[in-house]
């Protein structure tokens, strides 16, 4: 089975009061379980990434609850207001209860 | 629900990306189900309908129905006095209702979000945001789904 990978688009450096944009991927196929083999006339069953969380400093600031309609490879992008330095921490979480977690410096002035 | 022929399954196949049981009928949910959806999120408070605080941007036309971008943008200082907690994406014309929860917090700083869907056919996509005080404010647009493929 392919992995899933995560990519982030984060900035390393900000101004204290910058909103800043972050962007998100993951390589997924996110089946929505409403597929058919075509082989076997079954029901491929449903296995999608189904919540995908952003941290700052272990603070929730972002997060999304998805559903089969999120397209395959789910992107995400969004804002945060730079407060102070730190780290962010991006967890996707699978329907079969796998994670993956990605982590990125911020540095504020 | 009529079957299709070898030419059109392969060209609606192609549009929905294998979205659908070409065989099953009543595989889609309906503008019901959406309402559905919304109540169970609004739980019966008012929802302000077509609020200019939200602007949800879609193509007019998406060439493909695999993957639509969407964008989402509540006006909001985003304070911790007032903020928007979350925005709803329902969905009229896919198989299920649901799309996504886009869940704020003051720190967002804006309550932006984007992202890409997946679209069955042409139909209506709603946003629903919730504020810190509880209001809710509504949103719809259509976004169109050509069935190119094929050469078509």
């Amino acid at each position: 089975m392919a992995k899933s990978k995560p990519r982030v688009k984060a900035p390393r450096k900000a101004a204290k009061g910058d909103i800043v944009t972050i962007k998100t991927l993951i390589s997924h196929k996110m089946e929505t379980g409403l597929r058919k083999d075509k082989k076997t006339g079954e029901l491929i069953p449903r296995r999608i990434i189904n919540k995908f969380v952003a941290q700052f400093n272990g603070q929730d600031i972002f997060s999304v609850d998805i559903d089969p309609s999120i397209s395959a490879n789910p992107y995400f992008q969004f804002k945060m207001r730079a407060e102070e330095s730190g780290e962010f921490a991006f967890i996707w979480t699978d329907d079969n209860g796998e994670t993956h977690t990605k982590k990125s410096k911020l540095k504020v002035s | 629900m009529k079957t299709l022929n070898r030419r059109e399954a392969l060209v609606f196949g192609a549009a929905t990306g294998g979205l659908l049981l070409m065989t099953s009928s009543g595989a889609f949910a309906s503008a019901d189900d959406a309402m559905k959806a919304m109540e169970k999120f609004t739980g019966g408070r008012p929802v302000m309908e077509g609020s200019k605080m939200v602007t949800l941007e879609m193509p007019e036309i998406a060439e493909n129905g695999n993957t639509v971008p969407l964008s989402i943008s509540v006006e909001s200082p985003m304070t911790s006095d007032s903020y928007v907690k979350r925005v709803v994406i329902i969905s009229e014309g896919n198989p299920r209702p649901e799309v996504a929860t886009f869940n704020f917090s003051p720190l967002s700083g804006v309550a932006e979000a984007s992202t890409r869907m997946r679209l069955a056919k042409t139909q209506n996509i709603i946003a629903i945001a919730e504020l810190s005080d509880g209001s809710l404010h509504m949103t719809k647009r259509q976004v169109k789904v050509t069935i190119g493929g094929c050469g078509g």
